[in-house]
């Protein structure tokens, strides 16, 4: 199936990356092929089986639930681009 | 003193503990190679003045009592290293500078190794030439113009000019094996779960895994068994003893069954690479190991399957850079804007075309005709490999369908660059180990590797094995060093 630029323009907003005319005519290329080559998978029959989602055989283990009073807002601040106090800052949201 | 640098990691841990050279010695004999080797372009960032630090002081009043003791190390820019930044091969981190160090390169420093610098890598680990970095391609050693494969290519490049003892990567697809292959070293993927993941920059979570990279076998064994931990941290690390991989190498492996996978003989394959594959069957034959042709008939939808699962969990990782809680920030006057053209600027070409294939597997109406059709698929390649190895021990692959090519040839076609990983994407996604060693030569004196693929923590077959066939092949690295300056 091919991705149109319609399609790229779609997808790339709800990816959000801009992207320039001539960007979204080379992916829409690319992400052509891409797809067709992985569509070589609908030739298998799937039907009955089940998808893999973890290909770790044990169950997630469970922490006990203890507070972890670990003091790192400044640490997590660190490396913001613009920071104001305890807050990372943002372009005006609501007007 | 340049000797030192061209030593294996176990006679550099061995020396240092019988007193035979220091610590500083070896270190300056590391950064000297480093700094005359700029050519190769392995360093995103270097950490020389205190690596040097660190050895002296290791000398005055050093533990001996590590797995890598008094060991300087280069790791791919892709392990978080508290207060020294990490990039992960992007523009998006080139100000990011982690406040927490990754579990896998402190578990290194534990055991007394440490740290001699940052080394470049395709962004964020998307690549198989290390051509996608920000901060331009790595060479080969084997060829100036030739690339290191990828995405561990700066680790394997570093690794193969003696700019560093050992060193470790990540490898999602292929990112440790193919480039190991490349440069006629030895890289080794973990079982998925073997090391932990915390403190990695995340490419593709099902099926990201850290590793050694090294000079020999026993150099691997031994790195493996410093750098592997249980870790709550990692919800998908599995508490499973660590073996003590290098007092338990032998290269007595007879009576162990290897099966050889027809399907691995791909259309196109060049004649030297099966030529290589008859001798890696000779050589374990000649140990005493017993061949049986076995089939794993799904391979050829291996790597359709990775380029869904692989992107789709990537566009959803690759989320969390927005501009506003760290690394690079564009201007914009709303808030969409503002992510928008952080994304837009941040990230490289195929990083972009990863997260848009992901993030259109994903999108409404085709999640399942994508997403859960490359999981079902995913399965029907485990169930090959969990069938395969109810009657053989190992399975005996080529690393790669070619040797090192040359920078530039496949970079604006994904497909054929994709097509790089043919042999080792299966591993990952059935969460194997499997290992790359060098075992000879093509026509133009370029390195190839062979792989072994283990049972599910069964590293120490794969390591064996791996050491039965480089005493026979007795491979050794030719280059002449003409990157110094």
């Amino acid at each position: 199936m091919s991705i149109d630029k319609d399609t790229v323009k779609h997808i790339s907003k709800l990816a959000r990356i801009s992207l320039d005319d001539k960007k979204v005519d080379s992916l829409s290329k690319n992400l052509s092929s891409i797809i067709d080559f992985i569509e070589k998978l609908n030739e298998l029959n799937t039907d009955k089986i089940i998808p893999l989602t973890s290909i770790i055989e044990a169950s997630l283990s469970s922490r006990k639930d203890e507070v972890n009073n670990e003091k790192i807002r400044d640490q997590i601040l660190k490396n913001s681009p613009e920071k104001n106090e305890e807050f990372f800052v943002v372009p005006k949201v609501i007007e | 003193m340049h000797d030192l640098a061209k030593k294996t990691l176990c006679s550099l841990v061995e020396g240092i503990k019988k007193k035979k050279f220091t610590s500083e010695e070896i270190t300056n004999s590391f950064i000297d190679n480093s700094q005359k080797a700029r050519k190769l372009n392995t360093y995103i960032t270097t950490n020389f003045d205190n690596a040097l630090e660190k050895a002296k002081n290791f000398d005055k009043k050093g533990n001996f009592e590590g797995l890598l003791s008094g060991i300087p190390i280069a790791v791919k820019d892709l392990f978080c290293t508290k207060d020294i930044k990490t990039t992960a091969g992007s523009k998006m981190l080139n100000n990011f500078i982690p406040t927490y160090e990754s579990t896998v390169t402190s578990n290194l420093w534990k055991e007394g190794a440490f740290l001699l610098g940052k080394l470049n890598c395709d962004e964020f680990a998307m690549g198989s030439s290390n051509e996608t970095s920000f901060f331009d391609n790595v060479i080969n050693p084997y060829g100036d113009k030739l690339t290191p494969g990828g995405s561990s290519g700066g680790s394997a490049s570093a690794l193969a000019a003696n700019l560093t003892p050992v060193t470790i990567g990540t490898d999602t697809g292929g990112s440790i094996r193919q480039p190991a292959s490349f440069t006629g070293t030895v890289g080794l993927k973990p079982t998925y779960g073997r090391c932990s993941r915390y403190g990695i920059v995340a490419f593709a979570s099902s099926l990201d895994q850290a590793g050694p990279m090294t000079q020999n076998v026993e150099d691997c064994a031994l790195l493996l068994e410093a750098m592997s931990s249980y870790d709550s941290k990692d919800s998908t690390s599995v508490n499973i003893k660590v073996d003590n991989y290098k007092k338990n190498l032998t290269e007595k492996v007879k009576g162990l069954k290897i099966g050889i996978p027809n399907e691995y003989r791909v259309e196109d394959m060049p004649d030297e690479i099966d030529h290589l594959w008859k001798k890696g069957i000779e050589f374990l034959k000649d140990a005493g190991a017993i061949i049986k042709d076995i089939t794993l008939p799904h391979t050829k939808y291996a790597l359709p399957s990775y380029y869904i699962v692989a992107p789709a969990e990537a566009s959803s990782n690759l989320a969390r850079y927005d501009g506003v809680k760290y690394g690079h920030r564009s201007k914009g006057d709303s808030l969409v804007e503002m992510y928008e053209n952080t994304r837009s600027e941040g990230f490289g070409d195929e990083v972009k075309r990863r997260i848009l294939i992901g993030t259109y597997v994903l999108s409404s109406g085709y999640y399942d005709a994508y997403y859960i059709k490359a999981q079902k698929v995913r399965q029907l390649i485990k169930n090959d490999f969990d069938k395969v190895f109810k009657n053989v021990d190992a399975v005996l692959t080529p690393s790669t369908p070619s040797a090192a090519f040359k920078v530039g040839d496949k970079k604006d076609d994904p497909i054929s660059m994709y097509l790089n990983d043919v042999f080792t994407v299966p591993v990952n996604l059935a969460g194997l180990p499997a290992i790359s060693v060098p075992a000879g030569y093509d026509k133009n004196r370029l390195p190839l590797g062979l792989q072994l693929i283990g049972k599910a923590f069964d590293e120490q077959t794969i390591l064996n094995l791996s050491l039965a066939i480089e005493k026979r092949a007795g491979f050794k690295r030719e280059i002449n060093e003409w990157w110094k300056q």
